[in-house]
């Protein structure tokens, strides 16, 4: 009975004497250690984009995917333990199909991050049960609220959000994008700014990561697509370029 | 001891108790049979039709077509294939709904179209709409082919025969079979992977170089084994189209001069704007159809 936990740590039956419930600050824990992600809603739409750790050079290009479709009209970005995040994908397709073929149309944003806070908070409830250690980003768009940028932790938490970032760099993006204006830029400029955020935050490791970028806007019909290769790839050499600027500065 | 019963099976010979009668073998069971023992192992529902498709007299509306489309043709020519029907719902015999889009885009290379009661058809649309989106949110570039959406179909509509719960509707599957993954949509001609095929009611199908439902198939489909060649231009499987459209109208009475004509070739899937045709009632044999017939007056 020593350590952090001391014996309150077991189950996420048990508070601790000081009110937490060890075992999902832990599962938040799995996610704050994985590589980052990070959404920005702008004017326009909705961008999510990820900094996906390139595991080994054996590794075919673009495998290990992190950013799912849920519905035409829904995408989902996972950080924390990648099977525990496909499960969540799963469980919000499911919901997608569910709710389309119950009410005929697709799910708006709301009820989708809703359904899948309430799948994870049950994870929460249960002694036999580990919570899942994944924090997803949902961009959705519907027609009436517009586009729109979620974050559900692996708590049950969810909120909505002008940007936010999960992860390693999760600090440091969030100060880097506090500065932008939401409401001015466009979804080709976030892309911009999502590579050069995620190569700034990268920087330090110099471990080779690949980015993996969606989005959700006119453009793209109004689809999760995700965001064209050459327009990542003009995207990743501003940032290296904007990278290699400030190296000359220092 | 208890008896054992013997066997009478002279490969055993007499007196032995052979292993099929190791189990006493009691001619008065306990009780009559459990329904468990007419299901099968791996615990699905055993196959019965639907009681209330028979018995409740209120269900029968299920098992007559309401609202119905009338024919639907198909022909294959050098860059892919047409497909045309007009928009009408007709209620019995009233022309009821004039607008109602009979050909429905399944994805970049299928598209489907129906014969019957439109709203079994909107079902079966919902249907391949599930598939649709499976297929968008693997994102691995694969998607349906015409073939697969063709022989999905027929399985579809030949469960629903055997549930005595048919979907009323025939059915035209058009499309080009999409690129493997690895080849360009060049590597292969195509005629070797255009793909046209009819699903009936019961789930009869077939695929043909032109294909048709309903009343056209009386009418249309001698023109189209006439005039129709795989390798015909776009113009000439227009016109013949057309042609055998028009003869469609003058003679099916739920039908409506109101078109709309859908393609499926390489470049992807485009349905047309409903239009109308040029159409001529003054022949002599339409103002006068019995004159001079044996019996006519």
């Amino acid at each position: 009975m020593s350590g952090i936990g001391t014996g309150y740590d077991l189950s996420v039956t048990t508070y601790s004497p000081d009110g937490k419930v060890f075992q999902t600050d832990y599962a938040q824990k799995a996610v704050d250690n994985s590589s980052t992600a990070m959404g920005i809603k702008c004017k326009d739409g909705v961008v999510l984009a990820v900094e996906k750790l390139v595991l080994s050079k054996l590794l075919v290009e673009g495998s290990n995917r992190r950013i799912f479709n849920i519905d035409h009209h829904a995408g989902m970005a996972v950080a924390g333990l990648q099977p525990d995040g496909r499960q969540i994908v799963n469980r919000a397709q499911d919901e997608a199909t569910q709710y389309k073929s119950f009410y005929g149309e697709s799910i708006p944003g709301s009820v989708l991050c809703e359904r899948v806070a309430s799948y994870k908070h049950a994870f929460n409830l249960y002694w036999s049960m580990r919570p899942y250690g994944v924090s997803s980003l949902l961009a959705v768009h519907d027609k009436a609220a517009g586009p729109q940028l979620y974050l559900v932790e692996p708590s049950g938490i969810a909120h909505r959000y002008y940007g936010t970032a999960v992860g390693k760099g999760r600090q440091s993006v969030k100060t880097e994008i506090e500065r932008l204006k939401f409401d001015q830029i466009s979804c080709r400029q976030a892309v911009v700014e999502c590579a050069k955020t995620l190569y700034k935050v990268h920087e330090e490791s110099g471990k080779p990561f690949e980015l993996e970028m969606s989005w959700i806007c006119e453009e793209s019909g109004w689809k999760h697509a995700r965001v064209p290769a050459e327009l990542v790839a003009e995207a990743e050499q501003q940032a290296k370029a904007a990278a290699e600027e400030s190296d000359m500065e220092d | 001891m208890l008896p054992r019963p013997t066997s009478h099976s002279k490969a055993l010979g007499p007196g032995v108790a052979g292993p099929e009668l190791a189990v006493a073998t009691s001619a008065v069971q306990a009780g009559p049979p459990k329904a468990s023992a007419q299901q099968p192992l791996s615990g699905a529902d055993s196959f019965m039709v639907d009681p209330h498709c028979i018995a409740d007299p209120a269900r029968q509306h299920t098992q007559y077509p309401y609202v119905t489309g009338t024919s639907v043709l198909g022909i294959k020519y050098k860059d892919g294939v047409l497909v045309a029907c007009d928009t009408l719902g007709a209620y019995g015999s009233t022309k009821r709904y004039k607008s109602v889009e009979r050909i429905k885009k399944v994805n970049d290379h299928v598209i489907i179209a129906a014969s019957g009661e439109l709203s079994d058809f909107q079902h079966i649309i919902k249907l391949l709409d599930e598939l649709t989106t499976d297929d968008f949110r693997a994102d691995d570039g694969i998607s349906l082919g015409p073939q697969e959406v063709y022989a999905y179909l027929c399985r579809v509509m030949y469960n629903r025969r055997n549930k005595m719960d048919p979907l009323w509707n025939s059915l035209i599957v058009a499309g080009i079979e999409p690129p493997h993954a690895g080849a360009s949509a060049e590597d292969v001609s195509t005629s070797d992977v255009t793909f046209l095929g009819m699903v009936g009611m019961i789930g009869t199908h077939y695929s043909d170089s032109h294909v048709t439902t309903g009343f056209a198939s009386h009418l249309a489909r001698p023109l189209f084994r006439e005039a129709q060649a795989d390798d015909m231009s776009e113009e000439a499987a227009v016109a013949l189209m057309h042609e055998a459209l028009r003869v469609c109208y003058y003679r099916d009475k739920q039908s409506m001069n109101k078109f709309q004509l859908a393609k499926v070739t390489k470049e992807g899937v485009s349905i047309s704007e409903p239009y109308a045709l040029d159409v001529q009632w003054d022949f002599k044999m339409f103002s006068q159809p019995t004159k001079w017939a044996v019996g006519a007056w």
